[in-house]
Parts: structure tokens; sequence; C-alpha cells
């Protein structure tokens, strides 16, 4: 399915409880005073989610140190090899 | 999409699946896009034919170079007198025409039909070649992609503000984009010929953001893609083309996208990038690095 009616289907739901939220009589009155910034707070969650994200992937982050020295041996090895063969590889 | 578990690869392992698949005689075309690599690209072919040639496997290595001013060409001429040049084929272009053209032009002259893409710096190490091999066997996808960001993978060599770009966009795009991918940035790829004819002719954007969108539209036209894990080590010896420019690019594209799809036809390309464009802006001007 294309992204974009999957992007507006969550969205568009997302509306559509918002507005029936605003319209509907049933609410207490403390609940009332809260649903008009509802997708305020929705944008501040999306913020706080995509922040937290971002800092947890930093948090686990992989490295791999191991692998330099690895690679540096192989290097190593292939430069023994390619003198051995007389590859001539110097910046001219 | 092809399943993210990965258990390992032996050799005997390899040879025995590609006999009960029935895959010898399999091609393997090898892309490597060049410029000013004179030490890198023998290193870098060193190492393919070691690990490729304890395989049961067909391959060639294709240089693609830009006419650069170091004389990679040469190099590469060396190369193919010890290895032979039905191994490796030098095809040059004229001048520096970018990376998006150099796939394009390395296709038209690959006789394989699998492609594997690598960058030519050694940050691609030629030893998960047979995971990727393996994995396209085992999953029979379209496209292999490795990935940095899961079990067995990890980067060296990257400060803090490099983490902090590169993370920032991948949940920037996985926010909006949703791409089944996870990591898109990544550059080291085995694809099935067509799908990376049909990708390269489909995509818009130049430079490194191209790799992305290619794995973006990908998803889109529903090939299946599976990920192994691959280290990253950032390049040894030489200076890096790319630099910190690339997480701008890449979030300059997905706003881009926005306007092109407003040009063109409204759902057809994507609606969905257009939260990034305020965002891009920002970027643009350094305002959050």
């Amino acid at each position: 399915m294309k992204q974009v009616f999957k992007f507006f289907g969550v969205v568009g739901t997302l509306v559509a409880l918002w507005i029936a939220l605003l319209l509907s009589t049933e609410l207490s009155p403390a609940v009332r005073l809260v649903v008009p910034y509802l997708p305020v707070y929705a944008l501040v969650a999306l913020g706080c989610y995509g922040l937290g994200m971002v800092g947890y992937g930093l948090m686990v982050f992989p490295t791999c140190p191991e692998e330099a020295v690895l690679l540096q041996k192989d290097i190593d090895e292939a430069k023994a090899f390619l003198k051995q063969k007389g590859v001539y590889v110097a910046t001219q | 999409m092809g399943s993210r578990l990965w258990t390992g690869s032996s050799e005997t392992g390899l040879a025995q699946m590609a006999k009960d698949s029935n895959s010898k005689g399999r091609l393997y075309s090898i892309l490597v896009p060049t410029y000013n690599e004179r030490l890198n690209i023998a290193l870098l072919c060193y190492l393919l034919f070691k690990t490729l040639n304890d395989l049961d496997v067909d391959f060639e290595v294709i240089v693609v170079d830009d006419a650069s001013p170091d004389n990679t060409q040469d190099v590469v001429r060396q190369l193919q007198r010890v290895y032979g040049e039905d191994k490796i084929l030098l095809r040059p272009r004229v001048a520096k025409l970018g990376l998006g053209t150099a796939y394009v032009h390395g296709l038209k002259h690959a006789s394989g039909d699998y492609i594997v893409i690598m960058d030519a710096d050694l940050s691609h190490h030629p030893k998960y070649l047979p995971s990727f091999i393996r994995k396209q066997l085992e999953t029979d996808a379209d496209i292999v992609t490795g990935t940095r960001y899961l079990e067995g993978g990890g980067v060296h060599g990257w400060d803090l503000r490099r983490k902090l770009t590169s993370r920032g966009a991948n949940v920037l795009a996985h926010t909006l984009l949703w791409p089944h991918v996870s990591d898109l940035t990544g550059s080291y790829r085995l694809y099935r010929k067509p799908v990376l004819e049909e990708l390269v002719k489909a995509c818009v954007s130049k430079g490194y953001v191209f790799q992305m969108e290619m794995i973006v539209r990908a998803t889109r036209k529903g090939y299946t893609i599976a990920e192994v894990p691959i280290t990253f080590v950032d390049r040894v010896y030489g200076t890096s083309k790319l630099g910190a420019q690339r997480t701008c690019d890449q979030v300059r594209w997905t706003g881009n996208s926005f306007i092109a799809s407003l040009e063109k036809s409204f759902f057809e390309h994507g609606l969905h990038w257009w939260p990034v464009l305020s965002l891009s802006s920002h970027l643009e001007r350094g305002n959050f690095f």
C-alpha cells in the first residue's frame, strides 16, 4: 500500500478521535479542559519519542574497535602480497 | 521482508548450499566506483580475491574510475596483470561524473546476474561477501543489504557528532518513511541485476543520498530485502568525500521529494515526506549542529 495512504490513515484516525472527543457532551469538565490541547501534547510526545530514540541509539551505538585491528592486519598482508607481485601503489 | 536472523556462515555450508540450490554458474559482478583510490583499490582487490577464491562462486570486479588525478587506473591495470583481465574489468570515465551515473555505467558492462555494490575505501570489508551470498541463497531475496545496527554489526572511527547525525537521520527517516530496513545509509549491498537496473533508473537524487533513496524505493516497489550485519571501519587511507554533508543531503532529499511530488502527481511519489521540509531547512542553516 502506498505510504501516503498509511500515513494519512494514522493521522486521519487520530484527528477523527480528537474531533469525536471535542464534540462529545458526556465528558467531565476537567477532561473537557484538556481535550482542545491534545494535538499539542501529541506533538510534544512525538518530539520526546524522537529525542529519546536518538538518545537510546547513541547509548547502545554498536562499536567494533577490534575490527580496526583486524583490518590493519589484512592491510599489512595485502601490502606484502602486492610488493611481492610488483604492484606499484604509491601515489605518483 | 526477509528474515533478519543471521546464523553465522561457514564456507563449507555455503558451498553445499550453492550445490543444493543449483546456483553454480551464477556470476557475481562487484561494482566499485573509485576516485583517487590507488592504494585502496589494490588492497581491496587482494582481499576480494582472497575471500572469493576460497568459495565456489564466479565473480568479476568492475572498477569505474572517474579519471582520478592520482592515476588509479594505472594500479588497476597492474592488478589486471596479476589477476587477469577477465576478472578485473576497468571501465573508466572521462571526468568526475558522480556516484549514481557510475552505477549506470558499471551496470552496462556487468555480465553477472547479481551485482554487489561496495565502496573502495575498505570501510566495506570483502570478508562479509560470503554472508551476503549465503543470505541471498537462503532467502532468495531481491536485495541483501549490510546493516551496522543489528547484532554483529558495528562502526569504528566515528566521533560523537557523526554518531549523533547518523542516529538522528535514521530516527527521522524511520518515523516518517517506515522503510523496514535497519540501516538506510549503508551502501554495501547485493542486488539482482534487473532490480538494480530498475532502481537506478527510478532514482532522482545525487551523491550518497542515492543509496537511501534506492532502498526506500525498493521497499515501496515490494522487493524482498534481507539484511546481514556488517562492521564499518571508517576509511584508513585517503580523505572522505562525503563528510558531514551527508546527513544534510539526506534530509534535503526527503524534503525535495515533497516538492517533486506536488509537481508531478500528488499521490504517486509520496506526500508523506512533507514534515521533513521545515526540519531540513533548519538543518541546512546548521541550527541543530
